[in-house]
């Protein structure tokens, strides 16, 4: 058993260590970089506010809309899904 | 001019109270009128390890609230000459400190001491914000960990932000990371994370690397600081630790794993 130990031990992963620290560092840029507003902590705000935008236009179903937040190491990304009622016959036709 | 200093951390465990124990008796043993007081209202421990727990008769929140003078409440140290405890209770919770009160001990105490450490409790609430908040230096303690480097980050932006000197504009909190539980062959294996990632990390001077030392829990049994213990690689390392505070350029020791002789290596290989 010892021999295949040997093997593997050759063929090393990636340290822990070096991916705990690659983590604090990009969750850490993240935190440090939230001030009041910004972030996720805002996010239900964000929501709120778009979907009594979109409802000036449409109507549609609170529980339809979704939104998502991502951070990654150089990009952060905001997710916002809504689902529309069937559009079908007489909207969005342009004048004559 | 005295010195208040906050021993902190944010996450809980990581050797708050060991290290204001150690701390506040080396500065003793230099010579410094130091006193030590217990922040984890409800919640105590440092009257335990510094082996004064049968000699608590009253205690902090009896001098902030019952009309209890300093000097009753005040423990004198047995062992060492210049090292006093102010102990909290076990009964009430953190809720029973406030800053008025915090404020007019903390001055009463600056005038006849020249170091005032307070051990923190965990968390970043009131406890925790009652300890560092009058503070001119702090000891942020973080374990060579995840959970442990980001809530010290969170701390030191508290200390940054929320603290008398901030809130007044004064010169910054002076910050010091002391990072313990350091064991330098997991460190060597790549298993944990190594000081020079966690000082690249948070970004503030080290004042000491305290290692993973068994000794720790033999002298908090027996109810001793562990830099009274002379075998003890972490006592040592303490000791460089209030020298470095001190102001002293001490070289860190235990940061690389002992040289071992062949005859260990011989051992180890033959299990």
């Amino acid at each position: 058993m010892r021999f295949f130990d040997f093997f593997r031990r050759a063929r090393q992963d990636i340290p822990s260590a070096d991916t705990a620290k690659q983590r604090l560092q990009v969750i850490l840029a993240y935190e440090r970089g939230s001030t009041k507003g910004s972030g996720p902590d805002c996010l239900p705000l964000v929501q709120k506010e778009i979907i009594q935008v979109i409802r000036k236009y449409f109507e549609i179903d609170e529980s339809k809309v979704t939104v998502d937040f991502e951070r990654g190491d150089g990009i952060s990304m905001l997710e916002v899904n809504i689902e529309l009622p069937n559009l079908a016959g007489g909207a969005g036709r342009p004048a004559a | 001019m005295s010195k208040v200093i906050v021993v902190t951390s944010g996450k809980g465990g990581v050797g708050k109270t060991t290290s204001s124990a150690a701390i506040a008796t080396g500065l003793a043993l230099r010579g410094k009128k130091t006193v030590v007081i217990d922040f984890d209202v409800g919640l105590r421990n440092l009257d335990l390890i510094m082996g004064v727990e049968r000699r608590v008769v009253f205690d902090f929140i009896n001098v902030i609230n019952d009309g209890i003078r300093l000097n009753q409440a005040l423990i004198k140290d047995k062992r060492v000459e210049n090292l006093y405890i102010l102990p909290t209770s076990q009964t009430r919770d953190k809720e029973a400190l406030n800053k008025e009160g915090v404020e007019k001990v903390v001055e009463e105490l600056r005038k006849e001491f020249d170091y005032v450490i307070c051990d923190s409790p965990a968390g970043i609430e009131k406890g925790a914000h009652m300890a560092l908040y009058f503070a001119d230096e702090a000891i942020v303690v973080t374990n060579p960990e995840v959970s442990s480097v980001r809530d010290s980050d969170r701390i030191l932006g508290i200390l940054n932000s929320r603290s008398r000197r901030a809130e007044r504009g004064e010169a910054p909190v002076r910050q010091h990371l002391l990072l313990t539980r350091y064991d330098t062959e997991r460190v060597a294996k790549g298993e944990m994370l190594k000081l020079e990632d966690v000082l690249e990390i948070l970004a503030i001077p080290v004042l000491g690397v305290i290692p993973q030392d068994d000794t720790v829990l033999q002298c908090s049994n027996i109810g001793v600081p562990v830099i009274l213990d002379d075998r003890s690689m972490a006592g040592q390392a303490y000791k460089d630790a209030v020298g470095r505070l001190l102001g002293e350029t001490i070289e860190l020791r235990f940061v690389s794993p002992p040289r071992r002789g062949f005859m260990h290596w011989l051992l180890r290989r033959s299990a």
